[in-house]
């Protein structure tokens, strides 16, 4: 079978607007969703679920959120650390004042107060865009790790300062604590990941998300057609940080199970997350999801093979992933703005007109 | 696409009165009066500077007038951000394309049908119910547009990859898409070549033939304007100098004056 439309007859238009214009793409998704959904839990182990898969996954939410923000509606935020700290203590807090909530509303109520919190600091962006946008958002994300450091009743007065989730179940199976099993870590994850990314799709092909890209690609035309900008921006900061702060709760309550504001949602954080959605690709969602699979595997990558094969210096091979990250940063910026989105674009488009390309 | 009717061609769409806009100490337009009558296609004209984008852009909303009035469709209008305008079916084009890049051709005009979208934030996550049904209605509405300016081909290309003359039809497209009462055109000729300039003619005539669209353009080019236009407003430093059938304004002393200028 070749990878082409040719004998695709599409006689509707909700059917022309589908996601997957090639049968062979429909096909490639699900079989992605069949090792995900099935494959994948009854192979993992507790090191690829915690080295790998669940982090992957919790990213891949986070920069979903971004991407909304910065590559649909074009608004750039270094917010994103202190957001995704919101989503951890509200969890916490959800979690810690009403043991009896299912740990899922938990974690969906964390992602509705972050993006109120959103759209308080998504406010600035009705004056000031760009570099100064991203000035302030940059507050956001000191302000927001210092408010929860300054009052002990983020953390509940625990005297490490920090926060540790409880055991919380969904059907009489663990999914938090130390003694959760790793398939169910990695499932509640993926049943995050996969439905936030097809609301985040419905979103950004519907009138939602042209109003976004409208304002991301000329402003004062969007205004002209009807579009409310102040709606936009907040819109879209409000969705973003709702998938931030879902992003950051799983970190917190699934993933790692005990976290300290200054150290787990830093400034690195807010950079992680904008590597991931600019090598993955601006305003994709297969880039978030390769962006933030990237930035995940390459460190893992690395290490295995300097330190594990060739016997490096741990050090050395740590400094040797900032130098690539950055390099890579760098020649994305310059050479394919749109990530490695675009070069499986491209590359698709070659595979269309295989094997005859004139 | 609704057809206006043409029954009462006299009827007035838009009346602008005494308007007066300054920045500072500079003022863009003087007492500026003329009206716009439905089914008509209205020409704004002056030399560089004059004034002619000032006008439209009041007309839109971005500059606020400090006196005047403007009148549309037999109300007088309050003071509106240019969004809301946007509700009033008012669409343009702009001198300078000013397209969605990122977007292909179909989503740039379907972003023009933004006033007809109303499905909530959960319908639309869940691509179920009203949105899925809108997308589908104002999808037909936008194909027949495609269709009326023959850029069936280019539906899906990214508008950023097109030429330019390609490029000033979808934003025509774009603004025909919001089925508007009164379009606005801001030289919608500049920088073409005679072969696209005369398409873009025929498409003016017909969109306002056959969809029965009013129409208001700004124009440099003299031939186009001449056989375009129904009626003629020159406009010189912000001033009128002159209104009429375009006969009577290609001889119009003040007019001759502004374009070859006159020793004082």
């Amino acid at each position: 079978m070749f990878y082409r439309e040719v004998g695709e007859f599409k006689t509707s238009y909700p059917h022309d607007s589908g996601s997957f214009s090639i049968r062979l793409d429909k096909y490639g998704y699900y079989f992605i969703l069949f090792i995900a959904f099935v494959v994948i839990p009854l192979m993992i182990n507790d090191y690829w679920a915690s080295a790998v898969l669940v982090p992957f996954l919790v990213w891949a939410i986070a920069s979903l959120g971004l991407n909304i923000l910065t590559g649909h509606c074009g608004q750039i935020s270094l917010g994103t650390g202190g957001f995704m700290a919101v989503g951890a203590y509200s969890c916490y807090k959800l979690m810690t004042s009403f043991p009896d909530l299912n740990v899922i509303f938990c974690i969906i109520l964390s992602g509705l107060i972050t993006a109120g919190v959103g759209i308080l600091f998504g406010i600035p962006s009705l004056r000031i865009k760009g570099f100064y946008l991203a000035v302030a958002t940059l507050a956001s994300q000191f302000f927001l790790v210092w408010l929860f450091n300054r009052f002990p009743w983020f953390y509940n007065y625990s005297a490490s300062g920090q926060i540790s989730t409880p055991e919380r179940s969904v059907f009489g199976i663990l999914v938090t604590g130390p003694n959760v099993d790793p398939w169910a870590q990695y499932m509640i994850c993926l049943l995050f990941a996969f439905g936030l990314a097809w609301g985040c799709r419905n979103l950004t092909r519907g009138s939602l998300g042209r109003k976004w890209m409208a304002t991301r690609d000329m402003d004062i035309a969007a205004e002209i057609i009807g579009v409310n900008l102040l709606h936009a921006k907040l819109s879209a900061f409000a969705i973003s940080s709702f998938y931030i702060g879902i992003a950051g709760a799983l970190f917190f309550s699934v993933y790692l199970g005990a976290v300290e504001a200054t150290e787990a949602f830093g400034i690195n954080q807010s950079f992680l997350v904008l590597f991931m959605i600019i090598i993955g690709g601006l305003g994709s969602i297969l880039g978030s999801f390769i962006g933030a699979a990237f930035m995940v595997l390459f460190p893992v990558l690395l290490k295995n093979i300097l330190v594990g094969w060739w016997e490096w210096d741990a050090a050395i091979a740590t400094h040797l992933e900032f130098i690539s990250v950055g390099i890579l940063i760098i020649v994305f910026l310059i050479f394919e703005p749109h990530g490695l989105a675009q070069l499986w674009r491209l590359l698709k488009q070659k595979l269309r007109l295989w094997p005859y390309p004139h | 696409m609704e057809q206006v009717e043409l029954a009462n061609k006299n009827d007035i769409v838009m009346d602008i009165v005494n308007v007066t806009l300054r920045f500072g100490g500079v003022k863009a337009l003087s007492h500026v009066s003329f009206n716009i009558k439905r089914g008509e296609i209205r020409a704004i004209i002056g030399p560089n500077g004059a004034g002619k984008s000032s006008m439209l852009n009041v007309i839109n909303g971005f500059y606020t007038p400090q006196e005047g009035e403007i009148w549309f469709e037999g109300k007088r209008r309050p003071r509106l951000k240019p969004h809301q305008i946007a509700y009033q079916r008012i669409a343009r084009t702009f001198q300078n394309i000013a397209l969605f890049e990122g977007m292909t051709v179909l989503d740039n005009m379907m972003t023009g049908r933004m006033i007809y979208m109303k499905s909530g934030l959960l319908s639309q996550l869940a691509w179920w119910g009203k949105a899925e049904r809108e997308e589908t209605e104002n999808r037909l509405v936008v194909e027949k547009i495609i269709d009326f300016l023959e850029i069936q081909a280019i539906r899906k290309t990214p508008v950023g990859v097109l030429p330019y003359g390609l490029q000033k039809r979808v934003e025509l497209g774009r603004a025909l898409a919001a089925e508007p009462l009164l379009l606005l055109l801001d030289e919608p000729m500049a920088g073409m070549n005679n072969e696209e300039k005369e398409d873009m003619c025929r498409f003016i005539l017909d969109v306002n033939e056959e969809l029965g669209t009013t129409i208001a353009l700004i124009e440099h080019d003299m031939g186009v304007v001449m056989d375009l236009a129904d009626r003629v407003v020159v406009i010189d430093h912000g001033e009128k100098i002159a209104d009429g059938q375009p006969d009577e304004v290609r001889n119009d002393q003040n007019v001759i004056d502004a374009y070859l200028g006159v020793s004082h």
